[in-house]
């Protein structure tokens, strides 16, 4: 008699399977997507930060600090500094995922996704690409206002791209781990003040702001394995901004730092992903 | 043959909690069971465990015949659930609401767009449908959330407390939408703390505290099980009390209560409407003025009471105004009763 009792089942694509984990997950991300673009706002203070450390790192601290193989010289300091504020900001959309997750559980979305018959993974799968979507973006405005304070790369475009892959690669990873936390605490203020509290320690004890050479040795050794400066490294490695005389460190990931990116960023999207799709199928909000 | 909802013997602990401490429940197809009881009673922990969001500790349970434990992604093609929460999102419109989850329900985009569509004008939210969410008043995100788990005519739905914080007009219209559904043939599992609502809506009602099922049976069966009708004179003068309780003496199979405070007096009769009418006739002969009258039945909330020994921690929604099962009348009404 109407559509609510309306019983003829309406036609249903076949389930299961990579195909419907695929459509689910595009399902959820544009809606991610649409979500974000609504709320510019979010986006506007997500590059702010970027764009201050970009401007108060190179003024501030450019003239003070000795980047082996360049000096002590500001515009040196500058193109030393960042590919370690890309990899920061990219890292920085753990808390983002986190909070936005912990909003759908609060808000009873995670529930009524988890009453539907969608692939498993695909309510984080989902969010994690749209927030790689809004990484690639804050990337490309930070890339500007690099360029705009003198940054400039020094190596072909395939290599620049590749470095900014390595650097998108990361913040994907990263958004995984924003997952689990999202999943693991009870409010959207809790997810970002958790994905946020270990990222300073995590960022600093590395090679994105100063040499790990200029360290204490047990903190360089830190430094050095980092899954972070391994990034940091390959993507300044790929832009040309290492000074010409920049003794590389001895350690593995140094030597090797876009296999060590490549590594840990995969090895982080695969221990996460698992406790994150875990502990989602079994959370009870 | 179980009915479209079975569930043998469910417990779920939280901690020390027992939130569901043995629970069996069997809702015939194309029924409605009503889990009536307090906050915490294990209602929620009920229907979470039914729509595979929690794993019980033990039991079993099938829904639309198929094991819940076993084939969990399996039920939920078959089930809709409408939660305590509208679980809607608000930075995308209706009709973005409502062509996601039908998508996520595994149908066609297009499918998915003509029917959502079509619940959207069903639901009187076609005018807001391009609008987010959360512009939505509490009525229209609640409606929408009912769309949303309907969106493939599922033949088992699952509402936990549909109209808890809803307004008496919004909370009608949902009813009607809820009446609609189950006469076209869906089964039902409500919970609620309305005891009117369960009344109004539900086949059979499982009172539940505690994390178990207290009492079963229909709505007339409970009600029988505490007892008969009674009258309930609510006088105007303060000095007119006595003379009303002997009055009701001689019609009453019981002891008359009298609540002085607010001039109410009732006493258990047998006789129904007929009574009443003598005893509004006695009443005005001896020139008693009264406020209120009425024959009352027990209420779920007295069954609730007895069964329990406390209250349900929210009474009805619009206690008083709507109860679905006082025959009370009001003064002037009782008046013309009595000509």
């Amino acid at each position: 008699m109407s559509a609510v009792t309306d019983t003829v089942r309406v036609s249903v694509a076949k389930g299961g399977g990579v195909g419907q984990s695929i459509r689910d997950s595009l399902v959820i991300a544009r809606r991610n997507v649409v979500r974000m673009l609504r709320i510019p706002e979010v986006v506007v203070f997500g590059l702010i930060q970027p764009i201050m450390f970009v401007v108060l790192f190179s003024y501030v601290f450019g003239g003070s600090i000795s980047i082996p193989g360049a000096g002590i010289s500001a515009s040196g300091y500058r193109e030393f500094l960042m590919a370690g504020i890309f990899a920061q900001t990219v890292t920085f959309a753990v808390a983002g995922s986190g909070a936005g997750i912990a909003d759908d559980m609060h808000k009873g979305l995670i529930d009524r996704f988890r009453s539907l018959p969608m692939a498993r993974g695909a309510v984080l799968t989902g969010r994690t690409i749209a927030d790689l979507v809004q990484t690639a973006l804050t990337l490309v405005v930070l890339a500007v206002v690099a360029v705009i304070v003198g940054w400039r790369t020094h190596e072909n475009f395939g290599k620049v791209l590749a470095g900014f892959g390595l650097l998108l690669l990361l913040g994907y990873a990263f958004t995984w781990i924003g997952a689990l936390i999202g999943l693991s605490v009870r409010t959207p203020e809790a997810a970002t003040s958790g994905g946020l509290v270990w990222l300073f320690p995590l960022t600093f004890i590395s090679n994105a702001f100063v040499p790990s050479q200029n360290m204490p040795a047990f903190l360089e050794t830190i430094a050095n394995w980092n899954p972070f400066s391994a990034t940091v490294q390959a993507s300044r490695q790929l832009f040309g901004n290492m000074p010409a005389g920049y003794p590389v460190p001895d350690a593995w990931p140094m030597q090797h730092p876009v296999w060590a990116s490549l590594i840990w960023s995969a090895l982080i999207v695969l221990v996460f992903r698992t406790l994150a799709v875990r502990k989602y199928r079994s959370t009870s909000a | 043959m179980p009915g479209a909802i079975h569930a043998e013997g469910l417990v779920k602990t939280f901690g020390d909690v027992r939130a569901l401490d043995g629970v069996d429940l069997d809702v015939p197809e194309g029924t409605v069971l009503g889990l009536l009881g307090p906050n915490g009673a294990g209602k929620t922990t009920a229907v979470r465990c039914l729509t595979t969001l929690l794993t019980p500790d033990s039991g079993k349970a099938t829904v639309a015949g198929i094991d819940v434990l076993k084939h969990p992604n399996e039920v939920r093609r078959s089930i809709g659930l409408s939660g305590q929460f509208a679980a809607v999102d608000e930075y995308l419109t209706g009709r973005e609401n409502l062509q996601m989850v039908g998508q996520l329900y595994q149908m066609r985009a297009k499918a998915a767009k003509a029917r959502a569509a079509e619940l959207l004008e069903r639901f009187g939210l076609a005018d807001a449908a391009d609008r987010p969410a959360k512009t939505y008043s509490g009525g229209m995100r609640r409606r929408l959330d009912l769309a949303a788990a309907l969106i493939v005519s599922p033949p088992v739905m699952f509402m936990d407390e549909p109209t808890t914080g809803l307004d008496p007009r919004n909370r009608q219209s949902l009813w009607d939408v809820i009446q609609e559904l189950v006469a076209g043939g869906t089964t039902l599992l409500l919970t609620t703390q309305y005891l009117e609502e369960a009344d109004k809506l539900a086949h059979d009602i499982c009172v539940v505290d505690h994390g178990r099922v207290i009492a079963r049976g229909t709505s007339d069966q409970l009600k029988a099980q505490t007892g008969g009708e009674r009258v309930e004179v609510v006088v105007h003068e303060r000095d007119h009390m006595a003379t009303a309780r002997q009055v009701l003496a001689g019609f009453g199979k019981g002891e008359t209560t009298v609540e002085e405070h607010t001039r109410k007096l009732t006493v258990p009769v047998t006789g129904g409407a007929k009574l009443l009418a003598e005893v509004i006739r006695e009443l005005d002969a001896r020139g008693i003025e009264i406020d209120d009258i009425g024959l009352r039945r027990p209420t779920l909330d007295d069954v609730f009471i007895s069964l329990t020994g406390h209250v349900a921690e929210e009474t009805g929604p619009t206690a008083g105004t709507e109860g679905a099962d006082e025959a009370t009348t009001s003064a002037p009404s009782a008046k013309e009763a009595g000509k």
